[in-house]
């Protein structure tokens, strides 16, 4: 049975995680992500599962991944400073195709910021933090229903494409608390095995390995250097590298607008707002306030893999509205999609932008 | 079955330079390991980033060769994840003192059941030789141009005061002591903690006066001072050289741990 | 109907815990919808610390509150921060123990809620379920039976009779300041 809750964000986050099947938690507290770590703390071992607050966030990252190969659904929460900490082992993740779920309660940045107050300024860093080229999967949930949903989606796609997925929050949805429905069972897709016989770094036309789950005696060795099919050690061959690589980013890339998550609303519509994220509430405000106005609506759950199909759903669009809580992160990204003028409204700041700001954007438009 | 047993062969040949010490502490290692009589599907051996941390890509079980200083927090993921497994971590001076020296107060803090073998030549020797916070007062590389001028981090004493249940130094001339003292660093539950001093003729020797691997072997072993000659040089109150450091067992007890299977 | 309501006090004197179960009533109880949102600061204990709900028949869209209709203050700094500029519309209940100021503009209910948790119940602590209660007959913005469900949810075990005490008194309160 459908249970309903009023439940705050970040609980709905870590209930989503073991409703999952995630039975590994190793992070470090910080504001404004705790009440993750928190509620996985309390709930984890009357589960079966394993909490462990680690040292860092260096050391929270790569428990998690550490812990993934024993084939266990694991994950991490963090905020700002701790999201800067884990970027090299985020980077490892992707190169090892180390299963993961990384959430980011995100906060006002650089540096220290501000740790209780809202932000969406880590959504670059999310998908190019670490060095090197891979790809991640990004999602932005809107409501405390999505952040479950979304928890549960995002173990599911790390499962499957084997790479680090990042449930991309904030504040604003961490924290608020509303009405949930919470179902009885959520879809679970396990990760693909390895079959015997194959070699441990070899993909097929999917370009994604099988997982060779650590003691089942497949003696695999998980490097972060360059490795062939074998997984060894292949640092200095151009070939192997690039071949790598490329298929590391494609494996995704290859994959979005299959992965794509998204609401489209009016689609014949010439001003379109695009958001992700706690401003899809802002915008839906201001269309339920200004029906007449005849305003479109792109929300994008997932963020990464960035979908650009999705904005040919607006054919009559003359311009596309972009509001973040930040300066214009995801606008950069639309704009070399588009040649439908893009207009950034970022804000700083820590606030939510307001249904009045984007009507006084939307009046300079009509 | 034998120590043999545990190489991957179609690994060779290895990375390691000529009079390199760390295939003798990989051998007493697996000699350890393979007396244990452990399933090699149980087996995980895990390691951070320098020429000790290539070791596991050397070994048949499942491996996790991770980032440079963080092999105790991985592995700390996958003892948790699933305690049946058994964890070796292979590192050296560098990746363990410097890099991951939190990592490593936490892990003999919380006790995890696993056991760390550092390879501690005193220097980073992949890179090609700059100092490390276990490179000698005095001592040459190429970041300690004059001299090293900081005191050595005594990696056998950190782990006994952070609570490691188990910890032992010896070097790559004693071999049937570091075997040993490895094996019973597998039977212990808890953190086990074996340091292996070794000789690295490459990038250390080279540059302080121990050119042949027996200069550096000689000098390892003279320098090594056994615990009770150690303990009985203390209660006599005769001076210990500065640059002698003990060898033998630092301590065996039975402090609460993580991670030991039920 | 939409309807938001701000709440302020100092950290400590469960301003937040207000707002959670009052959002709680409606959004399990009186069957609507509702959000609950906070701003807060490093400090634990001390500072203004506010918290707000919307409570609305409809799913509800934007999340924070702008147009507070309903005010519950419970210390001068809070009313200094948050209070201060209600609007005419408004309603605001005071803790006339605690809150020296009264607004310009909006209706004002003076409500004794720490002196009754003190003096009356023996617990200042519960200063926040009587204050709680007189909002719900003071303005009826959820059912009372939702909010006596809802303090039940939340309180900790072994302290429910004295928080339904409370409430109740608060009950008495609000429905005699309405007037």
């Amino acid at each position: 049975m459908t249970r309903i809750e009023f439940m705050q964000g970040n609980t709905a986050c870590a209930e989503g995680a073991l409703a999952a099947g995630c039975r590994f938690f190793g992070g470090y507290p910080i504001t404004p992500s705790t009440e993750i770590a928190e509620h996985m703390a309390r709930r984890l071992p009357k589960v079966g599962g394993t909490f462990i607050q680690m040292e860092d966030e260096i050391a929270g990252i790569a428990s998690v991944i550490g812990a993934s190969w024993t084939g266990t659904r694991s994950m991490t929460a963090t905020s700002g400073p701790g999201f800067s900490l884990m970027m090299e082992n985020i980077g490892y993740a992707a190169m090892t195709e180390t299963p993961c779920v990384i959430v980011n309660i995100q906060r006002g940045g650089p540096s220290t910021g501000q740790p209780t107050m809202a932000a969406q300024g880590d959504m670059l860093q999310c998908r190019f933090g670490s060095h090197g080229d891979y790809s991640i999967i990004a999602l932005s949930p809107a409501s405390v229903q999505e952040m479950y949903d979304l928890t549960v989606k995002a173990f599911n796609l790390a499962d499957r494409f084997r790479v680090p997925v990042f449930v991309m929050s904030d504040e604003v949805i961490g924290h608020m608390r509303e009405r949930i429905e919470i179902p009885e069972t959520v879809p679970i897709v396990p990760r693909n095995g390895l079959e015997q016989g194959v070699l441990p770094f070899a993909a097929g036309e999917d370009k994604i390995p099988g997982f060779p789950e650590f003691g089942r005696g497949f003696g695999v060795h998980v490097t972060g250097l360059t490795h062939d099919e074998r997984g060894y050690p292949e640092a200095t061959d151009p070939k192997i590298h690039a071949g790598l690589v490329g298929r590391l980013v494609a494996k995704v890339e290859d994959a979005r607008h299959e992965i794509a998550d998204y609401s489209v609303t009016s689609e014949g519509a010439e001003i379109v707002f695009i958001t992700y994220g706690p401003t899809t509430r802002t915008v839906r405000q201001l269309l339920h306030d200004r029906p007449e106005a005849g305003i479109g609506h792109l929300q994008l759950r997932i963020v990464w893999p960035f979908p650009e199909k999705v904005l040919q759903a607006f054919p009559k669009a003359r311009a596309f509205i972009v509001p973040e809580m930040n300066l214009g992160q995801i606008a950069r990204e639309i704009q070399r999609h588009t040649c439908v003028p893009v207009v950034s409204v970022p804000k700083l700041g820590g606030e939510l932008h307001t249904p009045d700001e984007l009507a006084a954007v939307l009046e300079g438009l009509l | 079955m034998s120590a043999d047993d545990w190489f991957r062969t179609d690994r060779l040949p290895h990375i390691y330079c000529t009079g390199c010490g760390n295939g003798t502490i990989i051998n007493c290692t697996l000699e350890a390991v393979d007396a244990m009589g452990w399933n090699k599907n149980d087996t995980v051996f895990i390691s951070g980033i320098g020429c000790s941390s290539r070791a596991p890509g050397y070994i048949v079980t499942d491996s996790l060769h991770t980032t440079h200083g963080r092999a105790l927090a991985f592995a700390t993921g996958v003892k948790l994840a699933n305690p049946r497994l058994h964890i070796v971590v292979f590192t050296g001076d560098g990746d363990l003192a410097a890099i991951g020296g939190n990592h490593f107060i936490h892990a003999c803090r919380r006790n995890v059941d696993m056991t760390v073998v550092c390879m501690n030549n005193m220097i980073y020797g992949m890179t090609g030789g700059q100092g490390s916070p276990c490179t000698p007062v005095g001592a040459l590389s190429t970041t300690t141009p004059y001299g090293m001028g900081e005191p050595v981090f005594d990696l056998a004493e950190l782990a006994v005061t952070a609570g490691a249940n188990y910890v032992a130094r010896w070097t790559s001339y004693h071999v049937t002591e570091l075997t040993r003292a490895i094996q019973t660093g597998l039977e212990t539950p808890g953190f086990s903690f074996i340091e292996a001093m070794v000789q690295c003729p490459t990038a250390y020797g080279r540059r302080n006066k121990l050119r042949q691997v027996s200069d550096m072997i000689t000098y390892l072993k003279t320098h090594a001072l056994l615990m009770q000659k150690k303990k009985r040089m203390e209660e006599e109150g005769e001076p210990i050289p500065p640059e002698m450091f003990a060898v033998g067992e630092f301590t065996r007890r039975s402090r609460p741990a993580l991670g030991v299977p039920k | 109907m939409r309807r938001e309501v701000r709440f302020s006090g100092f950290g400590g004197q469960g301003i937040i815990l207000s707002a959670v179960i009052l959002g709680r009533a409606a959004a399990l109880y009186d069957n609507k919808y509702a959000v609950q949102t906070q701003v807060y600061g490093p400090e634990a204990r001390g500072g203004a610390s506010m918290s707000a709900v919307v409570i609305d028949d409809e799913p509800i869209l934007f999340p924070k509150v702008t147009r507070p209709d309903i005010y519950v203050i419970m210390s001068q700094q809070g009313f200094e921060k948050y209070g201060v500029d209600a609007p005419e519309h408004a309603v605001m209940l005071v803790d006339s123990d605690l809150v020296h100021s009264r607004p310009a503009a909006c209706t004002c209910i003076e409500i004794p809620a720490t002196t009754e948790a003190k003096k009356t119940l023996g617990r200042v602590i519960v200063a926040n379920i009587v204050m709680l209660g007189a909002v719900v007959t003071a303005t009826g913005v959820v059912s009372t039976a939702a909010i006596e469900k809802a303090v039940l949810d939340s309180v900790p075990k072994g302290t429910e009779e004295l928080n339904i005490k409370a409430l109740q008194r608060g009950f008495a309160l609000g429905e005699e300041k309405k007037a």
